[in-house]
C-alpha cells in the first residue's frame, strides 16, 4: 500500500469534512466531477450538499467564502490552477486578509493552489504565488513537500483561524508516494531537516526540496555533506531552524522555483544576512526560475526552473568560495 | 422561467403606514444632521481622511434598514449611513470611526465609512467597490448550510459599482444559488465625475436582472414613500424564496464625492430636474401633507437628532485615541503563527 500526494490532499479533505460540520468545498468542477485533478475524488457523493461546483467566478468564489467564514463555517476552496487565484487576489488580500485585523471576526478559509510548473504547461498553467501571497498580512502560506505534510499540513491550514494560502505542487501530486499518512507532524511554522550535513545549507520549499535532495546526493559523491532545510511554510517562516542550520554550515544556498525578484529567497538571504552575518563564511547565494513567464517547450521548460543540476553548480560556488 | 419584473415608479403612494414612513423619515434626519456635523467637523479639520456623505440617499438607503430585522445581514456601502442607523448601528460607531477612538468597531485601525460589525450581520466594507455583495453571497450561503431559513442579505452598490467584475460575479453567483440578496443599486448619475453616460450602455441598470434571470425593478430615489414600498417588496421577496432582487433607484447625489470635491462637473439640468429632488425635504412636504406632522413637531424632530448628535460628538470626543506602543502590531487571530515585525 502507499500513497501518493494528491491522495493525501484527497484524504485530508475527505477526515476535515468527516470531522467537522463546518467544513465544505467550493471550486470549479469538484463537485461530482471530482476536481480538474481528482484532489476531491469521491467526495461529493460521501458528503452530499458540502462539496460544491463553483462558477468561473474565482473573486466571488473567495468572496463566498470569506461570508461563509463569517457565519463561523470552514471553507475549502480550489483554485483550479494557482495562476486563476489572481481573479480571486483582491478579494484574498484585502477582504480576507484584512478581516481580523479591521474587525476582529476571525477569517478560517483555506485556498487551495494547484502550483507550479509542469513540463508541457506553459505560462498560464504553471505559476507558484507563494511570495505575491507572503507579502500581504493576515494571511497564512504553506508550501508541503511531502507526502506526510500536505497530509497533515491540510488538515491544520482547515483549522487555522486565519486565511491560509495552501500551494501544493502539481509535480508531486502523483510520483511522490508514501507508505502510509502519518499519524504526527511537525506543526505549522517549524522548518524540516530533510537532510543533514555539514557543509552547506540549501534551504527550499515544495518541489524544489527534491530536487535539492538530489543535488545532494550528487555533491555527496564528491564527499560534501549538504544539509537541505525544507521550509514547509514561507509565511510564518521558521528563521530558527535555518539560522541553527546556519550556525552549522557555515553557507547558505537558498532555492525557489518563483521569479527571481524579491521572494521567498531573497527573504531568507536576507534575514540570514542580517541577522546572522557572523556565521557566514561565504556570501549566501540564491537559485530562482528565470525571470521570464514560464515556457511550454519542456527543453525551455526544464531550463527554466531550477533543477538537481543547476542547484549542483550553485552549491559549488557556494562551497568553493 | 425566470421574468424580469421591471416596475415603473408611480410616486406619491399613500398605501405605507404612518407609523413606518415617521420612522424612517427620524432616522433619515439624524442621518442628515450627523452628516452635517461630519462635514463641519471635517472643515474644521478634526476628522483625519476623508469624510463621505449620503446626501440625496437617505431615502432608499433607510427603506433597507428598516425592511431588515435582526439576524439579517446588511454590507452598507458609502452613502448608507441612513440605513446603518435603521439597520440598528449605534450612532456612536461613525462617530468613533471618524475619530479613531478605540472603543469603535475598528479601532483606529480602519476609518470613516469602513467600520461594521460582521458577527452581527453588518459588515465592514472594504474600499473596493462591487467586492461586499460575494461576501453576503456568502453568509446567506452559510445560513442555508446551518438550515437558518427566512434570512436576508442586502448589498448596496452605486452606478460605478456595477461595471466591476465583481459585481457580475456576485450576481450570477447569487443567482445560481438562488439565494436571498436583494442588490440596491443606487443610480446618482455619477461614479465620483464620470457621469453614468461613460459608465454603462443599457437603457438602465434593471436592464441587467433579465441577464442574470433575476427579478429587478425599479424606483425614483427621492420618495420615501416609494423606496420604501420598493425596496420592503423586495426584502420580503427574497425572504419568501423568491431568489436574488434587484433594485436600483434613481436619484441624484447631492454633494461631492467626499467633501473634499466641490462637484462642480455636475450638470446644473440635473440639479433643477425632479431627479435632484433632495428626499428629505420631498419627505417632510409628505409628512405635513398628510398632516402627519406640523412644524412644531418637524422642528422638535430636528432638535432631538441635533442633541443626540452633539451628545455622542462631546462623548467621542473625550475617548482615547489608539496607542502605537500598547498596539497589537499582528494581523493574524492565531498570535503564534505572526511574524512580528521580524
Ligand atoms: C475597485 C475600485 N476602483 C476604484 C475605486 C475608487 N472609487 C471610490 S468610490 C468611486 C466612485 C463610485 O461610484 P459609484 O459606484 O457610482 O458610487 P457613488 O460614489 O456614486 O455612491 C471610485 C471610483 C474603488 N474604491 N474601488
Ligand atoms: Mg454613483
Amino acid at each position: 500500500m502507499s500513497i501518493t500526494y494528491l491522495e493525501a490532499i484527497r484524504s485530508a479533505q475527505a477526515r476535515a469534512l468527516a470531522e467537522d460540520p463546518r467544513v465544505f468545498i467550493y471550486g470549479q468542477d469538484v463537485g461530482a466531477f471530482g476536481g480538474a485533478f481528482k484532489a476531491t475524488k469521491g467526495l461529493a457523493k460521501e458528503f452530499p450538499g458540502r462539496v460544491l461546483d463553483a462558477p468561473i467566478s474565482e473573486d466571488a468564489m473567495a468572496g463566498l467564502a470569506i461570508g461563509a467564514a463569517i457565519e463561523g463555517l470552514r471553507p475549502i476552496i480550489e483554485m483550479q490552477f494557482a495562476d486563476f487565484s489572481t481573479v480571486a487576489f483582491n478579494q484574498i488580500v484585502n477582504q480576507a486578509a484584512t478581516l481580523f485585523w479591521r474587525t476582529g471576526v476571525p477569517c478560517p478559509i483555506t485556498v487551495r493552489l494547484p502550483c507550479g510548473a509542469t513540463s508541457g504547461s506553459g505560462p498560464f498553467h504553471s505559476q507558484t504565488m507563494e511570495a505575491i501571497y507572503a507579502h500581504y498580512p493576515g494571511l497564512v502560506v504553506l508550501t508541503p513537500a511531502t507526502v506526510e505534510d500536505a497530509y497533515s499540513m491540510l488538515l491544520e491550514a482547515v483549522a487555522i483561524d486565519d486565511p491560509v494560502i495552501f500551494c501544493e505542487h502539481k509535480l508531486l501530486y502523483y510520483h511522490l508516494k508514501a507508505a502510509a499518512l502519518p499519524t504526527e507532524a511537525l506543526p505549522v511554522g517549524k522548518a524540516r531537516i530533510a537532510r543533514e550535513g555539514r557543509d552547506l545549507t540549501v534551504v527550499a520549499y515544495s518541489a524544489m526540496v527534491h530536487e535539492a535532495l538530489a543535488a545532494a546526493e550528487v555533491l555527496q559523491g564528491d564527499g560534501w555533506e549538504i544539509e537541505v532545510v525544507d521550509l514547509r511554510s514561507v509565511k510564518p517562516l521558521d528563521t530558527d531552524t535555518v539560522m541553527g542550520s546556519v550556525a552549522r554550515t557555515g553557507r547558505l544556498l537558498c532555492v525557489g522555483e518563483a521569479w527571481p525578484w524579491g521572494g521567498v529567497t531573497a527573504e531568507v538571504i536576507a534575514r540570514v544576512t542580517c541577522e546572522g552575518y557572523d556565521l557566514l563564511d561565504a556570501p549566501p547565494q540564491r537559485l530562482n526560475a528565470k525571470d521570464t513567464p514560464v515556457p511550454y517547450h519542456p527543453d525551455l521548460w526544464a531550463a527554466h526552473r531550477p533543477t538537481a543540476r543547476s542547484i549542483v553548480e550553485s552549491a559549488r560556488k557556494v562551497l568553493q568560495h | 422561467m425566470v421574468q424580469s419584473l421591471v416596475e415603473p415608479t408611480t410616486s406619491g403612494d399613500i398605501s405605507v403606514p404612518q407609523e413606518l414612513y415617521v420612522k424612517a423619515y427620524r432616522i433619515m434626519l439624524l442621518a442628515r444632521v450627523l452628516d452635517d456635523k461630519f462635514a463641519s467637523l471635517y472643515r474644521a479639520g478634526k476628522i483625519h481622511g476623508g469624510v463621505f456623505l449620503s446626501r440625496g440617499q437617505e431615502a432608499l438607503s433607510v427603506a433597507i434598514g428598516v425592511a431588515l430585522r435582526e439576524g439579517d445581514v446588511f454590507a452598507p456601502l458609502i452613502r448608507d449611513l441612513a440605513g446603518r442607523l435603521a439597520f440598528n448601528e449605534p450612532i456612536l460607531d461613525g462617530v468613533r470611526n471618524y475619530f479613531g477612538s478605540t472603543l469603535g468597531p475598528m479601532r483606529g485601525r480602519d476609518g470613516n465609512v469602513h467600520r461594521g460589525r460582521p458577527r452581527e450581520g453588518q459588515l465592514a466594507m472594504i474600499s473596493h467597490l462591487g467586492a461586499m455583495i460575494s461576501v453576503v453571497n456568502g453568509t446567506l450561503f452559510a445560513r442555508r448550510m446551518k438550515n437558518i431559513a427566512g434570512t436576508v442579505g442586502v448589498a448596496t452598490c452605486g452606478d460605478g459599482a456595477t461595471s466591476t467584475g465583481s459585481f457580475h460575479e456576485a450576481l450570477n453567483q447569487a443567482a445560481v444559488e438562488r439565494l436571498p440578496l436583494v442588490l440596491v443599486v443606487a443610480d446618482n448619475q455619477y461614479a465620483y465625475s464620470t457621469p453614468t453616460s461613460r459608465q454603462f450602455a443599457c437603457r438602465s441598470l434593471v436592464d441587467r436582472a433579465v441577464g442574470y434571470g433575476i427579478s429587478g425593478c425599479e424606483v425614483d430615489g427621492t420618495d420615501l414613500a416609494e423606496c420604501l414600498r420598493v425596496v420592503g417588496d423586495a426584502v420580503v421577496r427574497a425572504r419568501a424564496g423568491a431568489g436574488p432582487q434587484l433594485v436600483v433607484a434613481h436619484l441624484l447625489r447631492l454633494c461631492g464625492h467626499g467633501e473634499h470635491d466641490d462637484a462642480s462637473y455636475i450638470d446644473p439640468q440635473q440639479k433643477s430636474s425632479p431627479l435632484g429632488g433632495d428626499c428629505l425635504k420631498l419627505a417632510e412636504e409628505f409628512l405635513r401633507q398628510q398632516c402627519w406632522a406640523g412644524a412644531d413637531t418637524l422642528a422638535q424632530w430636528r432638535n432631538e437628532a441635533l442633541h443626540k448628535v452633539e451628545d455622542a460628538v462631546a462623548t467621542v470626543q473625550r475617548e482615547p485615541t489608539p496607542d502605537p506602543f500598547t498596539e497589537v502590531w499582528s494581523a493574524l487571530a492565531t498570535a503564534h503563527l505572526g511574524e512580528g515585525n521580524a
